[in-house]
């Protein structure tokens, strides 16, 4: 899924062109007097509705993060002890560390991995092959992950695709239930996550080397430039746009894992795949930790901003 | 370009690769939904007696049909009143130039990044003390919520490059603010807001937190919630799960490959833009 993030200025779909002036201009000026405060209105509605199911449930989940709540009865002020507990309880450190680590699947492994793709295909993007690609590729992306999540599940099962596929090539020793065994769950949750990634990356980064002049490239190889020159000082430095916005869906979509790891393994064998948003569930609505979900939760929003933030900074900084 | 006939091959093989890569799960789904009812299949293998009455009692286990509903009406609920309420917002802040605007899309840019996670438990109690618990309101209401920093960011985007004179010539015709709007306006941000529409769609339809938080009810949820619901009762039964999982993905896939060319922009532009 796609998620929202702090954007880079890109041009709208449909942006009608300029048109050319017709008939007198006159200033600004009384034009901007009288929806000065008109706008209100229009912003109004909008505002209203975020207000009240984003922002106040926000500053909540601040005021919750300090008491201690079973949901039901009274609550009593216990200051910063939550945010203690989720730094010093092996548990819940243990999942901000698997997030952190499935930055490296979710993240790492679609961005990296796209780009090479990308560059390889590039040359046969106009194809028909590559029109046919660009709806497969993005099914992924269509789907619920949930779906993903069930599908995959039985793919890595004891008895699935997976193991079925190693068995053939003489690698029976290594098959297992790659969700239930406590070395590789993780990873393999975070294969799933690579999955719905990896198509949407490519993508992007197709969409962006068709926006690159072909004569760069063409220079490069006169001026005797390998591949692998080609590669870094063309096709990346031309991408910054896109690869910061795909780091930045990609992180947030680790960081804020849910419905996979709810589907695939529960956060089990054991703690092995348990994520912040899956112990957030956990916590406030089955052991009634209302003030530790809280905390935890207050905790994910600004693990998320801390890595979202420079990504968007660094792009800006760098962009031409 | 000078064009190596071995890279082009290289790269249609890869695109080949990648392809295969995406639809394996599926077509795992496919075959593995074909089993006799409670087997354990294994991997790809096509039955020999294909059990295509799996779809059909997948459809009546899970009530397909009610699910069908429910998910439409919480689309509709979502979709129509996120792009008013966006399209409003976003001619305000970025075509008129209203005071403090500023102020008011940071607050908007503030909700883009936050994980749905991040406000769950309030979201939970607030929607239990409006009496919403169990309602279809319970995922619409705060969907619309969620989906409004974004709505919001990108159709300011759209009115941040519409020209002033288009404005100007109404004013001299004498349109007041709203007729502006409406009149000229919004006719012309139907392309922004056709593809907003989409995406807006496509979340509403997924989402899974909301549904399985909110509503008890696996009748009252999006497809996508109830997938959940169904997996706890029918984990067991692996066919019968895959074959009600390829339903439940079916209509986001119809919808798909009927706006694909949309879709995927829309979906591309999505992420550019956000």
């Amino acid at each position: 899924m796609a998620r929202p993030t702090l954007g880079t200025a890109v041009e709208p779909p449909g942006a009608p062109p300029r048109p050319v002036a017709a008939g007198s201009r006159r200033p600004a000026r009384r034009r901007a007097r009288t929806s000065r405060w008109v706008g209100w209105l229009f912003v109004a509605p909008a505002l209203l509705v975020y207000a009240v199911f984003v922002l106040r449930p926000l500053v909540l989940t601040v005021e919750y993060s300090l008491y201690r709540w079973d949901g039901i009865g009274p609550s009593t002020w216990v200051g910063l002890d939550n945010y203690v507990k989720v730094f010093t309880d092996p548990d819940l450190v243990d999942t901000i560390l698997n997030a952190v680590k499935l930055i490296v699947f979710f993240s790492a492994i679609p961005v990296l991995l796209g780009l090479v793709i990308a560059s390889t295909i590039r040359r046969v993007a106009a194809s028909r092959l590559a029109l046919v690609a660009r709806t497969v590729l993005f099914l992924p992306q269509v789907i619920p992950l949930v779906a993903a999540g069930i599908a995959w599940s039985w793919l890595l099962s004891s008895t699935g695709l997976v193991n079925q596929a190693l068995s053939r090539v003489g690698l029976g020793g290594v098959t297992r239930a790659w969700l239930g065994d406590f070395s590789t769950a993780l990873p393999a949750v975070g294969v799933i996550g690579a999955w719905v990634l990896l198509g949407l990356c490519t993508l992007l980064f197709l969409a962006g080397m068709s926006k690159i002049d072909p004569a760069l490239y063409e220079a490069a190889r006169i001026d005797g430039a390998g591949a692998l020159r080609e590669f870094f000082s063309i096709t990346v430095a031309s991408l910054r746009q896109e690869i910061a916005v795909s780091v930045t869906v990609t992180v947030i979509a680790a960081l804020a894992a849910f419905d996979i790891v709810y589907i695939s393994t529960q956060g089990g064998p054991g703690n092995a795949t348990m994520v912040p948003g899956l112990e957030i569930y956990y916590l406030a609505f089955s052991e009634r930790q209302v003030g530790v979900a809280s905390a935890l939760a207050v905790v994910l929003v600004v693990l998320v901003l801390g890595c979202v933030l420079p990504i968007q900074w660094l792009a800006k900084e760098d962009s031409p | 370009m000078i064009v190596g006939r071995r890279e082009e091959w290289t790269g249609r093989l890869l695109l080949v690769v990648l392809m295969a890569a995406t639809l394996v799960p599926f077509v795992s789904l496919f075959t593995t939904a074909l089993h006799p009812s409670g087997s354990y299949p294994s991997g790809l293998d096509w039955p020999s007696h294909p059990r295509w009455g799996n779809f059909a009692a997948a459809f009546r286990t899970a009530h397909m049909g009610a699910l069908l509903k429910s998910s439409v009406l919480i689309v509709l609920g979502v979709v129509p009143i996120s792009l008013l309420l966006a399209t409003m917002a976003g001619f305000a802040l970025g075509h008129l130039r209203m005071a403090g605007r500023r102020l008011v899309f940071l607050t908007f840019v503030l909700g883009l990044t936050l994980p749905f996670e991040g406000i769950i438990t309030p979201l939970y109690y607030q929607v239990r003390d409006m009496g919403l618990l169990n309602t279809r309101w319970a995922i619409i209401l705060p969907l619309i919520g969620l989906f409004m920093p974004f709505s919001v960011f990108w159709m300011r985007a759209h009115f941040v490059n519409m020209p002033e004179e288009l404005s100007e010539g109404a004013r001299i015709d004498g349109a007041n603010v709203w007729q502006l709007f409406w009149r000229i306006h919004v006719p012309l941000a139907m392309p922004a807001m056709s593809s907003l529409a989409i995406l807006l769609f496509l979340w509403t339809w997924n989402q899974f937190l909301l549904a399985i938080v909110l509503v008890d009810d696996p009748a009252k949820r999006t497809m996508a919630g109830a997938l959940g619901a169904f997996q706890g009762q029918w984990g067991t039964d692996i066919p019968l799960l895959c074959a009600g999982s390829l339903l439940i993905l079916a209509p986001t896939l119809a919808v798909f490959l009927v706006f694909q060319r949309r879709f995927v922009a829309a979906l591309l532009q999505g992420s550019l833009k956000g």
